[in-house]
């Protein structure tokens, strides 16, 4: 009966009765999630890994907006069906530049953590103005107005310097030449195009990705970002895959 | 009317607070004046304006008599009740609405604000925090004021805080149609809405900690632990899933300070929780006044009460990791989500126990009373989507059930069965106390919701469960050869019939709610024809709601 006594008292005092939840509501989170940011196996390491050009964060944020992340999952799990249905299972590394992470909760559509290379940019056009001319059973919706709307680039280098202050190792050169470089990867034959592999790696994507070059449409961004989905680095193809 | 109650004092504060509110909105708007956020400084600046009208219509009004101080203050709860259903109506018909979309895929006028993709959080955010937490206000600031027998402390802030609020939930919702998210699931609205909720949210704690200071029981009631943890956990959640960094003070985008997989794990720990002690706590809180209130017994066990209060409040904490199963979360803390969530039937049906038992010598009420019958058949849902939860949550059924309809079957168990269902119950039991009526308009129009939302509920939950659990299926069957039989798109033609149905259900819902608003809005007319012509059958009322 003394725990219900010593409660009879707890009852009877408001702010200890305040302390009171606090502390055990506290505990849980304490053992779960600090250890997640001191434990250096939370995160694979994978020097390859490189950061999200200009185009292709704010094609990530474009895909935010349109709440894609409640239909398509970012996160293979180590299942075996999953992993031939949609390659290697994801690892913690791929989403490390992640802010926030879009690993999603459920599948009206398929994950889509591998997409990047698996389809041309003229299907993902096609398949964004109206789904069901390339796939006809499709439900998800139109997004007509991607290819319509010129995209916001003169505050991406505010972007890039956020993303920095949270932890994503943008350098200065990456941040001041943010515009530049979104234009530039949408922009094959100009000048600015040059930029982009230089400060992001060779193999980054540059090209026309809505196939009109000139303007910088959002669908630009959306599909230079599906493409690099699952290509941030190659860990996943190199770790040996064991499934459940 | 309302505005005459409040003194001279909090009147000039309350247009200070409102003035103050035009100015940073109209910051806000030139801010953000080639950004989304400049909308909503407008939106700010156009709720300030029309709550300065209301509150200089009524500024030079008399005094309020000292006799006010003799009863409780209840216009707030009144006025909360009120936005709750406006909120269910919404919130319910968006989700009607998206239910149909994916239907009809096409239905979205070649429009953004349109797409399922902006809809969604409306609807979510719409009835959970909407009509859920306006539910919560409203009655939590009326069970406070029973249960410590004492008056709120001032009459000002809980109207800073319900209107606070809805202006949060304005901003959300505004937000989503624009494309303002963070794409955190229930917790979608950015930085600047999250710091006003701050605001707002300690500001209701206050009131609570204020209100159970001047008590005149010696003991804190059992609902009183339940809107506590409610109140307190959700800021800590609130807060820490939040943290986030705004490219500038005049933009509306903000990128989370966590990346990935420490990402996952606060938004699945916020995520789970907010079912806990938003979606969870907050209606316990609701259970344990308004049901045995009704049903004129006492709660069933007070020790039950205890084990399964702090069982609650500490195991809940550890479920959130179950969202991320076999996922690149570290498999220890997988481990842990799920035998906690595993454990926490204990409590959570020791809960659901005791509410039953309360009912031991009463059910004959339940036959006849349809407003108890909605408590009950809540209680029912509690248990079973809290066992479907525990269930869910072990490793090798979550390979099946997650990313599939049987979570939105389940997670709508809870919110259509259990929380919108012990809602109406009270809102039932409370508009008639509250309005100094001995009954509501109609009692038929009570059954009448009550069977609607009873079929609404098992037609949707029932379809998500069969699309859920075929889809599961489809995608791990293989066949002779060795290779996987279906295509994704297989499974997306199966679930077609299953969201025909879902849609057909959540209709019915609908229905039931628009028919319990009209009824409350009868029920409130009522009460208003009734106040000039009878002003001693007030007192009568009065004295037998409380």
């Amino acid at each position: 009966m003394s725990i219900f006594g010593f409660h009879y008292k707890l009852e009877r005092n408001a702010i200890g009765f305040t302390l009171a939840v606090i502390a055990m509501a506290s505990i849980g989170g304490f053992v779960e999630i600090a250890p997640l940011f001191t434990i250096d196996e939370t995160v694979e390491a994978a020097p390859d890994m490189r950061v999200y050009t200009p185009l292709e964060l704010a094609g990530r944020n474009i895909y935010i907006r349109e709440g894609c992340y409640a239909c398509h999952s970012q996160m293979i799990r180590t299942l075996r069906d999953e992993v031939e249905r949609y390659g290697p299972y994801s690892l913690a590394v791929e989403s490390k530049y992640d802010h926030p992470m879009l690993w999603g909760s459920k599948r009206t559509g398929p994950d889509i953590a591998r997409l990047g290379g698996k389809y041309s940019d003229q299907w993902h056009v096609a398949h964004l103005i109206n789904p069901r001319d390339v796939v006809a059973e499709s439900k998800m919706p139109n997004y007509g107005w991607l290819m319509r709307d010129t995209l916001r680039v003169d505050d991406l280098g505010l972007h890039l310097k956020a993303m920095r202050k949270v932890g994503v190792p943008y350098t200065d050169a990456q941040i001041a030449n943010a515009t530049k470089d979104a234009i530039g990867q949408a922009s094959p034959d100009s000048d600015a195009a040059a930029g982009v592999s230089e400060r992001y790696g060779e193999a980054t994507n540059v090209r026309a990705f809505d196939g009109v070059p000139g303007t910088v449409t959002e669908m630009d961004a959306v599909v230079a970002y599906l493409q690099i989905l699952g290509r941030l680095t190659d860990a996943a193809h190199k770790t040996p895959m064991k499934t459940e | 009317m309302m505005v005459a109650q409040l003194t001279q004092n909090e009147r000039f504060f309350g247009l200070v607070i409102l003035i103050a509110l035009g100015c940073l909105g109209l910051v806000m708007a030139a801010v953000g004046q080639h950004d989304p956020i400049g909308m909503h400084g407008w939106l700010v600046v156009v709720c300030s304006v029309v709550m300065i009208f209301v509150l200089a219509n009524g500024y030079f009004a008399p005094e309020p008599s000292e006799a006010r101080l003799a009863h409780y203050y209840d216009d707030p709860s009144k006025v909360g009740i009120v936005l709750a259903m406006i909120w269910a109506v919404i919130g319910m018909f968006i989700g009607d609405w998206v239910a149909w979309l994916l239907v009809y895929p096409e239905l979205t006028f070649d429009a953004g604000w349109a797409s399922f993709g902006r809809l969604r959080p409306v609807h979510t955010s719409g009835v959970i925090f909407g009509f859920g937490g306006n539910a919560l206000i409203a009655t939590s600031f009326h069970v406070l004021q029973r249960t410590t027998r004492a008056r709120l402390p001032d009459q000002l802030s809980p109207w800073f805080v319900l209107l606070g609020y809805n202006l949060f939930c304005l901003v959300a919702a505004t937000g989503y149609f624009m494309g303002i998210t963070q794409s955190k699931e229930y917790a979608e609205p950015e930085w600047y809405a999250d710091f006003w909720l701050v605001i707002v949210w300690v500001t209701y704690f206050l009131i609570y900690l204020r209100t159970l200071l001047r008590r005149r029981e010696p003991h804190i009631y059992v609902a009183n632990w339940y809107y506590m943890a409610f109140i307190l956990v959700v800021a800590i959640l609130h807060i820490v899933n939040n943290l986030a960094m705004p490219i500038s003070f005049g933009s509306a985008k903000s990128y989370s300070a966590f990346a990935g997989v420490q990402d996952a794990m606060t938004q699945w720990w916020y995520g789970h929780n907010a079912v806990a002690f938003f979606l969870t706590a907050g209606f316990l809180g609701m259970m344990y006044y308004y049901l045995p209130k009704r049903a004129g017994r006492p709660i069933f066990s007070y020790r039950l009460s205890i084990i399964s209060f702090w069982g609650i409040t500490f195991m809940y904490m550890w479920a959130g990791s179950h969202h991320l199963h076999y996922t690149a979360l570290p498999h220890w803390v997988q481990t842990l989500g799920m035998t906690f969530s595993v454990m926490l039937l204990v409590p959570s049906w020791a809960s659901a126990a005791n509410a039953l038992l309360t009912l031991n010598g009463a059910w004959h009420k339940v036959r006849d009373d349809a407003t108890l019958r909605f408590m009950m058949m809540a209680a029912i849902f509690y248990g079973l989507s809290t066992f479907e939860g525990s269930f869910m949550a072990i490793r090798a059924v979550n390979s099946l059930s997650h990313y599939t309809d049987w979570t939105v079957g389940h997670v709508h168990a809870g919110a259509l069965g259990w929380v919108a269902l012990i809602t109406f119950g009270s809102i039932y039991a409370v508009v008639p106390w509250l309005w100094k009526q001995p009954r509501m308009y109609s009692a038929k129009l009570i059954e009448w919701h009550f069977w609607l939302a009873m079929a609404g509920t098992l037609v949707y939950v029932f379809s998500m469960w069969n699309s859920g659990v075929i889809q599961g299926l489809m995608w791990r069957t293989y066949n002779e050869s060795g290779t996987l039989s279906y295509s994704f798109i297989d499974s997306l033609v199966a679930m077609h019939p299953y969201y025909f149905a879902r849609a057909v259900g959540g209709l019915l819902f609908l229905i039931g709610a628009i028919i319990g608003s009209y009824n409350i809005w009868m029920t409130i007319r009522m009460a208003a024809n009734t106040e000039t012509s009878n002003e001693a059958a007030i007192g009568d009322a009065a004295a037998a709601g409380e």
